[in-house]
């Protein structure tokens, strides 16, 4: 990489929590979004006249809105405990990236305006005027956060700096001072139906090319459906899959699963995306009109089961809050919600994960493998964080772990576990998630993966590791493009079904 | 000197329990619109108990974390406890049962509990990254919290004080007959910093204590597919 005008963090043979280099990372800041994209978004076009003053309001009106932000301003003793635990901490010994010191940021503002201590003695306290260097530095190390949550397994009280981080974005918005990218992509969802602007034409054309290679692939007619109504199972999957490598490879083993086991599917170009960026700027709203869409392609399509493909913070909003947004879910009593309930199969987990409704089959038999055609790899496996730390599978505590290594291990037999403190409720973010998967911040990108690099480098040069499997969209492009900088190659990333495609039987052979 | 120590408690008691009482309901009343427990998590409320009491009780998320700060940090809540449950003594008569069996214990968690603040405050002065998120009023806390272990101490092993006044004059208060308290600095200034840290309790940190048990991401069930969940203000969108 001769092009960046940054360093690499080098690995290291002892791995130690790293002295601090006060304002490492102040120059990293993302594009601001322009006029045209805020007003779109309902927000001012630019940073208003009366900023400080709209801000603390805002401020007032969360604080009423989410316990967890309220609850989170009080509690933090700074013990400490967190402060080597963000990924983006551990490349690049900015003080200001350990997870406390980013709440502070907040809590500092908090203490000002909303206590009795930090009004009389605001120095004893930390307590700050909301300054626009203050402002500055807000938007500086609030778009250095990926919302991963690592830091809250670790806090006695759980504080979340991802709840800080989206309530501070939240307040930059409806200031005028948005994020260029993540707003972006708000928009195109909002207008055509997926992040990446992909229109219905284009995707059915997408759609028939696929067809098309997979039958020059395996002789087989798998079908990758559109907007058919009738239809048992909706997939809904990141809008990457269409066409990014290796996402793409992923599509083609969903198809192939659904094939195998005689269910019909299909995929929706009005809710032709799983990712909801309305999560990373903490956007209740926005979050809720992306997911009224996946309802509304559900009741119009009447199908009877929504499945969702491999990705991490979509999988946090499907699981979580998607029945609390759009009536997504069980055990609704509202009239709003209970529409899509009974139209959904009850029998069923909704909405389901592509590994659980995988694993599912495979338990059930219904699904046969060629193992030995993944003998060629030896895979690891990176736990989104997102799915790891924010989500489950399956009925019990941690199948969010144990079902995509299950699926793993059911179609390969080469199969590696990292260090522990880098897999599970531990794992470390790719680097790119939560809204900063964009160039504007490849420097941070790059470091923020070092962590997982590091563990990475470990199993590939003692068990020879050369595929790390993974079940998000954004850790699939974050570490195509980062891999090569450390030394990687790009195509060593892949998704789990990327796997199950390779060694799936389609049942049409014998 | 009486006067003043009664008043200031009267002052101190209302301060606090009318201050940590209006946290709690202001923490109660606040909607948590969506369903954001730190997973794995419980998928029921007895298993969410369970992990609070864990959370509670052994600090568990913090050994995780950090064994030096959970060493220091559970020595010293556990000691508070004893020390706690030792001065109920002064505030009860007959004394109860169970805590006449926990003085001897009580008696040395004193120290424990020096101990473990002096811990903590190391590692807030030695650790660059905690003495870097550290305040002037968290060092000042854990001086406050030292000091009244100190002084504490001090009366029981060096500076005695007449004791049994000291429990008249508590359970005079407790009747609104104040009764004279024994004249000894030891004591006035133990008095005085106990009184102070009550006062500060609803405004500062503290509030972790009540804080806990409202966190979200350690009290909510994970089972946001079997239940809806929706905040009144959320439900209002959708009327909308």
């Amino acid at each position: 990489m001769a092009d960046q005008a940054f360093k690499i963090p080098e690995y290291r043979e002892f791995p130690t929590i790293p002295a601090l280099v006060p304002g490492a990372m102040a120059h990293s800041k993302p594009y601001v979004a322009n006029e045209k994209i805020q007003q779109e978004m309902g927000f001012p076009g630019q940073l208003v006249d009366n900023w400080e003053e709209k801000a603390i309001e805002k401020f007032g009106e969360l604080l009423g809105k989410y316990r967890s932000l309220k609850v989170f301003m009080d509690s933090c003793v700074h013990c400490g405990a967190c402060t080597d635990k963000c990924h983006y901490f551990i490349s690049t010994g900015d003080p200001k990236n350990m997870p406390v010191a980013r709440q502070d940021l907040m809590r500092s503002v908090y203490r000002r305006y909303f206590t009795l201590p930090g009004k009389l003695f605001p120095s004893l306290v930390g307590a700050r005027d909301l300054t626009k260097e203050v402002l500055d530095e807000w938007f500086s190390y609030f778009w250095q956060c990926s919302e991963c949550r690592r830091c809250s397994v670790f806090c006695p009280y759980g504080i979340d700096t991802a709840e800080v981080t989206m309530a501070a974005r939240h307040i930059m918005d409806s200031v005028g001072y948005g994020q260029k990218y993540s707003n972006e992509i708000i928009l195109k969802l909002n207008k055509i139906g997926n992040n990446l602007g992909l229109p219905g034409p284009a995707l059915e054309n997408t759609l028939e090319g696929l067809e098309e290679d997979v039958k020059d692939d395996t002789g087989v007619d798998v079908k990758y459906p559109l907007n058919v109504k009738g239809a048992e199972v909706l997939l809904v999957t990141p809008s990457a899959d269409f066409f990014a490598e290796p996402h793409i490879e992923s599509l083609i083993g969903y198809g192939k699963v659904f094939h195998a086991a005689g269910i019909s599917w299909t995929l929706s170009s009005y809710a032709s995306e799983a990712g909801n960026f309305g999560l990373f700027n903490g956007s209740y709203e926005h979050m809720r009109e992306v997911a009224l869409r996946v309802r509304k392609a559900a009741l119009e399509l009447g199908v009877k089961r929504i499945v969702v493909g491999e990705c991490g913070h979509a999988w946090r909003v499907a699981y979580a809050f998607w029945n609390t947004l759009a009536g997504l879910g069980a055990g609704a009593k509202d009239p709003f919600a209970i529409e899509l309930q009974n139209q959904l199969d009850p029998r069923h987990m909704q909405p389901s994960h592509i590994c659980e409704f995988t694993w599912d089959l495979i338990q059930q038999g219904r699904l046969k493998f060629d193992k030995e055609k993944n003998d060629h790899r030896i895979i690891t496996f990176h736990d989104s964080c997102n799915v790891a730390r924010a989500s489950r599978m399956g009925n019990f505590p941690g199948g969010q772990f144990e079902i995509p290594r299950n699926v793993i291990k059911a179609v390969a037999n080469n199969y590696v576990e990292m260090a522990p403190d880098t897999i599970c409720e531990s794992t470390f973010c790719c680097g790119g998630g939560g809204g900063v998967l964009t160039d504007d911040l490849i420097e941070l990108r790059v470091k923020g993966a070092f962590p997982r690099m590091e563990a990475l480098k470990q199993v590939a040069d003692g068990q020879g590791v050369n595929f790390m499997a993974t079940i998000c969209a954004i850790c699939k492009a974050q570490f195509s493009k980062v891999l090569p900088y450390y030394g990687f190659d790009m195509r060593l990333v892949g998704g789990i079904h990327q796997l199950v495609s390779t060694a799936i039987r389609l049942g049409d052979e014998q | 000197m009486t006067m003043f120590l009664a008043i200031l408690f009267y002052l101190a008691f209302v301060i606090f329990v009318a201050g940590v009482a209006y946290k709690i309901y202001d923490f109660a009343r606040t909607p948590a619109p969506l369903s954001i427990p730190t997973t794995p998590a419980p998928t029921t409320k007895g298993g969410v108990a369970l992990r609070m009491a864990r959370e509670v009780v052994f600090f568990e998320s913090l050994f995780k974390a950090n064994l030096w700060i959970w060493l220091f940090g559970w020595l010293f809540h556990m000691a508070l406890l004893l020390v706690l449950i030792r001065h109920l003594r002064y505030f009860t008569e007959p004394v109860w049962n169970w805590v006449a069996i926990l003085q001897p214990f009580g008696l040395y968690a004193g120290f424990a509990m020096a101990a473990g603040l002096a811990g903590l405050w190391a590692r807030r002065i030695l650790v660059e990254r905690i003495r870097y998120i550290s305040t002037p009023s968290d060092h000042l806390m854990l001086v406050l919290l030292l000091l009244i272990a100190l002084s504490g101490l001090g009366i029981k092993f060096f500076m005695h004080t007449d004791i049994t006044a000291v429990k008249v004059f508590f359970l005079g208060l407790m009747m609104f007959d104040i009764q004279p308290l024994p004249s000894h600095i030891g004591l006035y200034v133990h008095l005085l910093l106990v009184a102070l840290l009550m006062i500060i309790f609803p405004f500062s940190k503290l509030l972790h204590a009540p804080g806990v048990f409202f966190s979200p991401t350690r009290n909510q069930a994970d089972n946001p597919r079997e239940v809806r969940h929706l905040a009144p203000w959320a439900a209002q969108i959708e009327k909308n």
